[in-house]
């Protein structure tokens, strides 16, 4: 398969501030890549330098053969952008804030409108309204549209997801599978786990350090503890009294329970299973318990690999 | 040049549908020359005036009914010494007094308010200069043996000069606010609303984004210029003494340094705030003051006289000055000229220079 982009030891820093360290990863052509992480962790400092907004410190990356640094122009010419705080030509309408993007890499929207015509068709009612008048989600695909009309070859999507409604998240999803068949290489950021299994394959950065590169299945299947969720009466003495027992890894709070890790084999007192695990927390006085054997989530994973991180 | 019309056209969107983009860029310059404008005409009207006559001659009094019958001034009282005049002005009776010596005519004005002090003396000056024309060449030549010459000395503020600054001082500002504001303000909109990103992220050259943000405002400018001359001369009736070609070409060098000003500013600021209170401090606070408008130049301390040599719009409104209102042609304004011209490139490298294609 052909590599579409290719990144090798990007390190950037801002002042004493460590932005990137040692990033390096490949993205085939076609393909949904997605860069899971929190805020802050270094995801739109990564896209800008590959967008040849910003010059990395030390290594090298290409972005369909063309380098970053040398071949900016080229690159330009062919890469879609939708920045993370990308919020269109409030005071312009839908159809010219458009207008004015294919003209920006001179097309025109009647050309490319093919390319679009998924998204853009659902706002295309509205085309006379002003951009700042339009809900969040309608905002994304308008910015979307914009940044499709020139029918990029690598498209960069930093947070497109962040602070829409589920609805149309998920059909901005189903929009971007779409332009994957379209042989169109996506790059897109998020701070949501939820949406790791949607891309084929995932990077997870931390602290401007990818930690683990894979297809989500692989991760969640590379998973190498036992995962709990526990639900008691009491959930924060509940939290505290897990992280405290011996054999347990980690203890999080995850939405309505608590997710625990424990090794598979821990010592003299055998594996912790559910059983054991229930008649430990009888003893120290926790009711209610309601605890099961899961199967890890992307979140679950991130979480321990960001604990192994810290023993090391 | 297709993505060129485009975005000179979406500029014009951006000013236009918001109402006070507008209304500051199209309404304050008319606002500004008729507020200044009528402050300074209606002041002048029945203007009290009080006369110390020591000789008391045929033309001493011939020039007090010059003054008296003029509709600009009302003769209030003689004084009987000298002392009684600064006693008038601190009661604020009266405009201006009149001493008669042997050896000069003395026109004495309040500087505590300088503009109207050097609007009332300079009247006064062109009153008594047209009474001496008119009489007979026989009175001129006692006079002139008496050695008459006007001489105005204004009270608290010694060197005043001339009220006819506000025009080229409004000039400037307006000019200036717009140029270099304006024009560093709305490349700042782009970076801050984060669609600067996607612009240089595009295959439209950065110098070609920021030459689409020039047009409009440089078209603008050029209707300011025209309004501001109009109502300067059919309002407040300031004639163009000079050459209106040599003041258009003042005013388009001007235009051009006052956009590479903004242009600099914007490539220095990421937010609209700064770039504001930037253009506001150091460009148009030195503006309001240099022009004129408020405080005479020459009584301001010799630190910021000195600092005001480096403010493009000082040397434009001195150049100003000397085209349109005295008249002179361009060997006057030689030295502003190539100041200006001269800052206008250091201006442009020091922005090509400081131009980011990336974000840092």
């Amino acid at each position: 398969m052909a590599v579409s982009l290719s990144c090798n030891n990007i390190e950037k820093s801002f002042g004493k501030v460590s932005a990137l360290k040692n990033i390096t990863f490949e993205v085939n052509r076609g393909e949904i890549f997605g860069v899971i992480g929190p805020d802050g962790a270094g995801k739109s400092t990564l896209f800008r330098i590959l967008t040849t907004l910003l010059l990395a410190d030390k290594g090298s990356a290409t972005v369909d053969g063309f380098d970053v640094v040398k071949d900016y122009r080229e690159i330009r010419n062919i890469v879609g952008y939708m920045p993370g705080k990308f919020s269109l030509y409030q005071d312009l309408t839908v159809e010219e804030n458009l207008r004015i993007f294919a003209t920006l890499f001179k097309t025109t929207i009647q050309e490319n409108y093919h390319l679009i015509k998924d998204i853009y068709s659902q706002i295309e009612p509205f085309k006379k309204r002003m951009a700042g008048a339009l809900s969040g989600g309608m905002k994304q695909k308008l910015a979307l549209s914009c940044a499709l009309i020139h029918k990029p070859t690598v498209l960069f999507l930093d947070e497109p997801t962040t602070g829409i409604d589920p609805v149309s998240r998920r059909e901005l999803w189903e929009m971007l599978r779409k332009l994957k068949y379209q042989g169109i290489t996506i790059i897109v950021s998020t701070p949501y786990m939820d949406e790791a299994s949607l891309c084929d394959r995932i990077a997870l950065i931390q602290n401007g350090e990818f930690l683990k590169i894979d297809t989500p299945h692989s991760i969640t299947q590379s998973f190498s503890k036992k995962l709990f969720s526990v639900k008691g009466k009491n959930m924060g003495s509940l939290l505290n009294k897990l992280r405290e027992m011996p054999g347990v890894v980690t203890c999080f709070a995850f939405g309505d329970s608590h997710h625990v890790t424990a090794e598979f084999d821990h010592g003299p007192d055998g594996p912790i299973t559910p059983e054991s695990l229930r008649n430990k927390l009888n003893a120290v006085g926790e009711e209610e318990l309601e605890i099961s054997l899961i199967e890890p989530n992307i979140e679950d994973c991130f979480m321990d690999l960001i604990a192994g991180n810290r023993q090391n | 040049m297709r993505e060129f019309r485009i975005f000179v056209q979406k500029e014009f969107f951006h000013i236009f549908r918001d109402r006070w983009t507008t209304l500051i860029l199209l309404v304050l310059p008319v606002l500004m020359i008729i507020l200044f404008g009528f402050g300074i005409t209606t002041e002048i009207k029945n203007t009290k005036f009080a006369i110390y006559d020591t000789v008391k001659d045929e033309a001493t009094r011939g020039i007090t009914n010059k003054l008296e019958t003029s509709e600009y001034f009302t003769f209030e009282r003689y004084l009987q010494s000298p002392d009684e005049i600064e006693k008038l002005f601190r009661e604020g009776q009266i405009g201006f007094v009149v001493v008669f010596g042997d050896e000069r005519i003395q026109l004495i004005a309040d500087g505590t308010d300088p503009n109207t002090a050097s609007t009332l003396s300079n009247y006064a000056t062109v009153l008594i200069n047209s009474y001496m024309q008119e009489q007979s060449s026989e009175l001129r030549a006692t006079t002139a043996a008496r050695g008459i010459i006007t001489e105005s000395r204004l009270l608290y503020n010694p060197t005043l000069k001339s009220a006819y600054n506000i025009v080229p001082g409004i000039m400037g500002m307006i000019l200036m606010l717009i140029c270099a504001l304006m024009t560093s303000v709305s490349i700042a909109r782009e970076k801050e609303l984060g669609t600067m990103e996607v612009l240089l992220v595009s295959p439209m050259k950065p110098l070609l984004i920021i030459l689409s943000k020039l047009v409009p405002y440089f078209t603008i400018s050029i209707i300011n210029y025209i309004t501001i001359l109009l109502l300067s001369v059919y309002i407040l009736k300031v004639p163009i003494a000079g050459s209106l070609v040599l003041l258009t070409g003042l005013s388009l060098l001007f235009i051009f340094v006052s956009l590479m000003l903004g242009t600099l500013i914007s490539t220095m600021v990421e937010r609209q705030i700064i770039a504001l209170l930037i253009s506001g401090m150091v460009l148009m606070m030195p503006a309001v003051f240099l022009s004129g408008l408020m405080f005479p130049i020459e009584s301001m301390p010799k630190v910021l006289q000195w600092i005001s040599h480096i403010l493009p719009v000082k040397w434009f409104i001195i150049a100003v000055r000397n085209v349109m209102i005295k008249g002179l042609g361009f060997d006057s304004i030689i030295r502003e000229v190539a100041i200006l011209s001269g800052m206008g490139l250091v201006i442009l490298m020091a922005s090509i220079k400081k131009f980011k294609y990336r974000l840092e």
